[in-house]
């Protein structure tokens, strides 16, 4: 049994069809990433997935249950949380209201004190700054936090949308070393990204999507030697 | 940075603390004594009876508008269904029914039906609650602009029930819902347990606690709220919805959470005005009245609690008591044909804009509200929100 499944699916933005019958599988401990061009489907993917956007037909099943038609309060509750693209972090709240926030739905009160020590030493920077507003922060910080963010929900799949979009490379780098170390500690991660190149450096696996479907799927060995791939998304 | 960030969090320290709550006594304690230095009957004390059940409004409409980020252009609604209800269960107005519950004496005689103004309250409140709700639902799937068309058009139409309330019988001819432009009055004078029923020929000082009683328990309910998970997930909600959203924060219940709680309180202020002016007719519930609590709101500082009592108090002084008691004959008396309480709504909307260009931020700002300002007077004009924008501080050296 894979950790997701998602089978199918078909989701519409209105009437426009953004998602024409995606299927991908995450095991757990994977990380796996959706890469592609603008417009491909990604974050729909993702937003299907969170029931921001739910899925017309077709199923997501997490952990073996139907979330298809789920509440996205109940999706977090269940353990996928989302870093959404463009980080929002709530901009006139302080770093730790903001983890806080990250930790809405639990009640284990010592628990979520320690977990903010635990992201602190993930990201410094952030205690540092952890009484200042999340807005005035560059970012790249901003990013960490929107992770660290979602992280406090204790999450068993993380997803990540473009979490290098408008970094600095150097800061990029940073936010890869740090995916690689979360999941390494036990976290399931789907990434999606439009930098192909970050991705499949960090993922098991990768799914290539085209105009709302999977183009291509393998391991990230074979994704990245693979010639079409090197020519559409890797600049080779 | 270290400068700009102690300024940010001066208000807070425990020292402030201890300095706002003795503060905080010591204003509720003038309050309590406020009535004892007027005139039983004077019209001053009748103005700070009215600026108080103001307070109440605007504690509900700065829930709505102010903490869940809920534009609210129909909040008379709230008023009208509160004031309506001691309309029907407070007075003889259903002159055919019988129904007293928990009265006096000389009520249990008179025709209609007469209940005691406690669960007078009780009633209006949960009517009211249920009626934000019901305007919450259809709103929940629209942001900004639309909303605020939405709830505009919740007052209208509770306004065109009221005008139109005498041919509207469901429960029975002798049963209208309103008595439309005319107004049903009397209304039965508040009776609460173990005291002398009150009486507002003699004396208004009964009242003015009344309302102060009523004040004090939305004040605290609306700062518990405040600091509270539930005040939490609004100001994330107002803040950024999608974002709320990937917290876990559900969206439906919070945000009708906030109207029925602005709802309630709408319609606690209703049923006491009810009694206290003595009449209810549908002319009272025009779209201005709920532009004129908007405009408290804002005056104090939207999302801010002390600025929503501060902004009800001085809109309500300037209204009720400055144009037409004070100012009234100034132009009179410099020989001009026209009287002060003539220009009403145009003098209140120059005060709104002369406190908009010197303050924007209201008069008592919430903290978070005070700072987004500030900046944005700091940034580049017309340049991205400023959660796009690093500060130049933190980005040098690292990016």
């Amino acid at each position: 049994m894979a950790l997701l499944e998602v089978e199918d699916i078909h989701t519409y933005y209105g009437n426009v069809s953004a998602l024409r019958g995606i299927s991908l599988t995450v095991e757990e401990g994977e990380i796996v990433t959706l890469i592609g061009g603008n417009g491909a489907g990604k974050s729909t993917t993702l937003r299907s997935i969170t029931a921001l956007t739910p899925a017309r037909t077709g199923s997501v099943r997490f952990l073996d249950q139907e979330i298809t038609a789920s509440q996205p309060a109940d999706i977090v509750a269940r353990g996928i949380s989302m870093v959404p693209e463009g980080r929002r972090c709530f901009p006139r709240m302080t770093v730790r209201e903001n983890l806080d926030l990250g930790a809405y739905l639990r009640k284990d009160k010592s628990e979520i004190s320690s977990d903010i020590d635990r992201i602190f030493e993930l990201f410094p920077r952030l205690q540092e700054r952890e009484k200042q507003k999340a807005g005035t922060m560059s970012g790249g910080e901003q990013q960490m936090l929107a992770i660290g963010r979602a992280m406090m929900a204790r999450p068993k799949l993380l997803l990540l949308d473009e979490p290098s979009m408008g970094l600095a490379p150097l800061f990029v780098d940073r936010i890869y070393d740090t995916i690689r170390e979360i999941n390494e500690a036990g976290t399931t991660i789907l990434l999606v990204e439009q930098s192909a190149t970050h991705a499949l450096a960090v993922a098991h696996r990768g799914y290539v999507l085209e105009t709302g479907e999977v183009a291509l799927t393998d391991t990230s060995e074979s994704l990245r030697t693979n010639t079409d791939v090197q020519k559409a998304y890797l600049g080779v | 940075m270290a400068t700009f960030d102690s300024v940010m969090q001066r208000p807070v320290g425990p020292r402030g603390m201890t300095v706002s709550t003795i503060a905080a006594i010591a204003i509720v304690a003038f309050a309590i004594v406020f009535p004892l230095f007027f005139d039983p009957l004077s019209g001053f004390l009748g103005t700070s009876i009215q600026a108080l059940a103001y307070v109440v409004m605007a504690l509900g409409l700065n829930v709505v508008v102010g903490f869940a980020g809920l534009l609210d252009l129909g909040y008379v609604a709230f008023f009208a269904i509160g004031a309506y209800t001691t309309g029907w269960v407070m007075s003889g107005f259903y002159g055919e029914a019988n129904i007293h519950v928990f009265v006096t004496s000389t009520v249990e005689a008179l025709p209609g039906i007469h209940m005691n103004f406690l669960l007078v309250l009780v009633i209006a409140a949960l009517l009211c609650a249920v009626a934000g709700v019901v305007i919450g639902l259809p709103t929940l799937r629209l942001r900004g602009d639309y909303i605020a068309i939405v709830t505009l058009a919740f007052g209208e139409i509770i306004r065109v029930f009221a005008i139109n309330g005498p041919e509207i019988r469901p429960f029975g001819e002798n049963y209208p819902l309103t008595q439309g432009k005319q107004s049903i009055t009397p209304i039965d004078q508040i009776d609460l347990p173990f005291l002398e029923p009150l009486n507002s020929i003699l004396s208004l000082r009964g009242y003015y606690w009344v309302i102060l009683g009523i004040v004090l328990v939305c004040l605290f309910v609306v700062l518990r709220l405040r600091d509270s998970r539930i005040g939490r997930a609004w100001i994330a909600l107002r803040e950024d919805e999608v974002a709320a959203a990937s917290m876990g924060i559900p969206l439906v219940k919070t945000k009708l959470l906030a109207y029925l709680v602005g709802g309630a309180m709408g319609g606690l202020s209703g049923a006491f005005l009810g009694p206290f002016i003595q009449v209810v007719n549908a002319d009272q519930f025009a779209f201005s009245f709920s532009i004129f609590i908007l405009a408290m709101v804002i005056l104090g500082g939207l999302g801010s609690v002390w600025g929503a009592v501060i902004g009800a108090l001085v809109l309500t002084f300037v209204n009720n008591y400055l144009i037409p008691d004070v100012l009234n004959g100034v132009p009179g008396a410099l020989g001009l044909d026209f009287q002060f309480s003539d220009l009403g709504f145009g003098v209140f909307g120059f005060l709104l804009v002369i406190v908009m260009i010197l303050r924007p931020q209201g008069l008592f700002p919430e903290r978070r509200r005070a700072i987004e300002l500030t900046e944005g007077l700091d940034g580049p004009p017309g340049g991205p929100p400023m959660g796009a924008t690093p500060a130049p501080t933190t980005t040098r050296g690292e990016a």
